[in-house]
């Protein structure tokens, strides 16, 4: 071991606290009980660390450090001010800067110790780059093709995996040529641009329904970049950091993907953008039955048990807090009604959980799959407003679908299927859905929200 | 350095098991509000950002690690301003609400 100063012990110890801190901080995240004492272990352990960091004998220089802390504290702000349904897009915002803030440093890094950058070393940063640059534009991508400025739909080509690979490949080639030769200053503009254009190319066929499992992986990428930037900053931190947040993104895409039944490499490489378009075509006219809000409501009312399941439609008609007074009318006439999150529901891992949380609705009445599963055959009704393939029952039957082995909520077993929807056109990833042809279901045709507000309107007598 | 490559391998490999360890544990009702938190966390990429620009080695280095440390700034206080926004709304249904 090293002998340090004095000044130095110090602020290992306070970076020792902090990592402590962060570790206790995702510890405290296990329940919603003790989960806001995590923030706040967070928070000390954050600003330990940069307070540690200010005393750091080697820097001479504090006026654009307070610049940009201000700067970077005004974006942040409004950045954690946004709408609830506006929290996928942030976080894909926030990897971006999160790898953005790495991609910077390791650049200077390299012009600073270039040519005497030690083989191992030149590897981490050039991981670090590939990593923090694929990062950054992949989830610029993400964050626009939430925000719809960017269209949603599945890009697809052919050969398109051929010329991903490849830009990976030149990516990984030029590293092994830094590695051998780091004081070829004109080849690293090249490992900054080429992964940046591999990060856009990835998120091209990627699918709204496949963003949960994108933003993971984005998630686990932009943690093992800055695990990276720890090595080669010599930060024991910023390498527990990035582990921390590496394995949490890596253990909710591993989460994501088993919830479709895919594997990553099947997500990456948009093989549900082909099938699509296979699929588009053979939808033909079958008869339906269909409801109005007051047989629906009647149909509601008459229920004991009553399982709500919502999706990706509920979120973009904002439809949550109706929801919410459908759920409280219907629990005071001594109903009981639960709800049935799918874990790729939405477009971020736990996305329904936080809109219905701030709708109010309390979150012991939020039920995973695997627990109400078993639960279907005892409902009266399940109520569908704004999902549609996490209740496709040809995932369980039909070898031939696209989405075979996904494993669903099994709402067709319920006594009464009701699914609020548009129009008859197909789900997101463009499978037609045999549930809504059954002979227990009954189609709900409106905007998620209207009806919804028709329904409780009819509940509460004629008049809200 | 005075980190040896073996030495950073090995809290690299601790500190990814622990990771995989409490994560697991994380209720899936508060994945959201986990992502967010880590992604603050993760921030803390912003002490190599501010030994950089304070160091003032090159225009070059200065320039980079100030825009650094906006980026990484902006996913601290933002960050843990959602968590905290998100985690406050989860209620149970015992304390009912007026």
């Amino acid at each position: 071991m090293n002998v340090l100063s004095g000044s130095q012990t110090a602020i290992e110890i306070i970076y020792l606290v902090a990592s402590a801190l962060f570790i206790l901080s995702l510890r405290w995240m296990s329940s919603p009980a003790t989960a806001r004492r995590g923030v706040l272990a967070g928070e000390i352990g954050m600003v330990l660390a940069i307070a540690g960091t200010l005393l750091h004998h080697g820097i001479v220089d504090y006026k654009w450090i307070a610049i940009a802390l201000v700067l970077g504290s005004g974006i942040g702000i409004p950045l954690g001010m946004v709408q609830m349904t506006a929290v996928p897009q942030r976080t894909a915002l926030s990897h971006a800067f999160g790898a953005f803030c790495v991609t910077l440093v390791g650049t200077a890094e390299f012009y600073l110790r270039s040519p005497n950058v030690p083989p191992f070393m030149m590897a981490v940063l050039s991981m670090e780059i590939i990593l923090g640059g694929l990062t950054f534009t992949g989830s610029l991508m993400a964050a626009g093709k939430l925000q719809e400025v960017l269209p949603q739909r599945p890009i697809t080509y052919k050969g398109q995996n051929i010329v991903n690979l490849s830009f990976l490949a030149i990516a990984i080639g030029l590293a092994v040529y830094l590695v051998l030769h780091p004081e070829a200053k004109a080849v690293f503009p090249f490992i900054i641009g080429i992964p940046m254009i591999f990060g856009i190319l990835m998120i091209i066929p990627i699918g709204g329904a496949d963003m949960p499992t994108v933003i993971s992986l984005l998630n686990s990428y932009a943690g093992l970049s800055a695990a990276a930037m720890g090595f080669v900053v010599d930060s024991k931190l910023l390498i527990i950091a990035g582990a921390l947040d590496g394995s949490s993104g890596f253990i909710l895409s591993v989460i994501m993907s088993k919830a479709m039944n895919r594997s990553f490499t099947n997500v990456i490489f948009g093989a549900f953008g082909q099938v699509q378009a296979a699929a588009a075509g053979t939808a033909e006219e079958k008869p339906v039955r269909s409801a109005t809000p007051e047989e629906a409501a009647g149909i509601l009312a008459a229920a004991n048990k009553v399982v709500i399941v919502p999706g990706y439609g509920m979120a973009v008609a904002q439809a949550q807090h109706k929801v919410r007074e459908l759920y409280d009318l219907l629990t005071k006439k001594g109903i009981d009604v639960r709800f049935a999150i799918h874990p790729v529901a939405g477009r971020m891992p736990g996305h329904m959980n936080v809109l219905l949380a701030e709708a109010d609705v309390p979150y012991d009445r939020l039920i995973e799959m695997d627990d109400i599963n078993g639960d279907f055959p005892q409902t009266d009704v399940a109520l569908i407003i704004g999902a549609n393939d996490v209740t496709n029952p040809a995932a369980r039957t039909d070898q031939s679908s696209p989405i075979f082995g996904m494993p669903i909520l099994d709402v067709d077993k319920a006594h009464t299927v009701m699914v609020i929807k548009r129009g008859m056109s197909p789900g997101f990833a463009g499978i037609d859905n045999p549930l809504y042809y059954m002979d227990r279901t009954l189609m709900l045709f409106g905007d998620a929200k209207g009806f919804v507000s028709n329904i409780v309107r009819e509940l509460s007598g004629g008049h809200s | 350095m005075s980190l040896t490559l073996i030495d950073a391998l090995f809290i690299f490999m601790l500190a990814g098991f622990i990771g995989f360890e409490v994560i697991k544990r994380v209720s899936p009702l508060l994945h959201t509000p986990l992502m967010s938190l880590t992604n603050a966390l993760d921030a803390i990429a912003v002490v190599g950002a501010i030994i950089l620009t304070g160091e003032h080695k090159s225009r070059l280095s200065t320039i980079l690690g100030t825009l650094a440390i906006v980026a990484a700034t902006s996913n601290i206080v933002g960050g843990f301003i959602i968590t905290d926004r998100m985690l406050r709304m989860f209620k149970s249904s015992r304390p009912t609400k007026p």
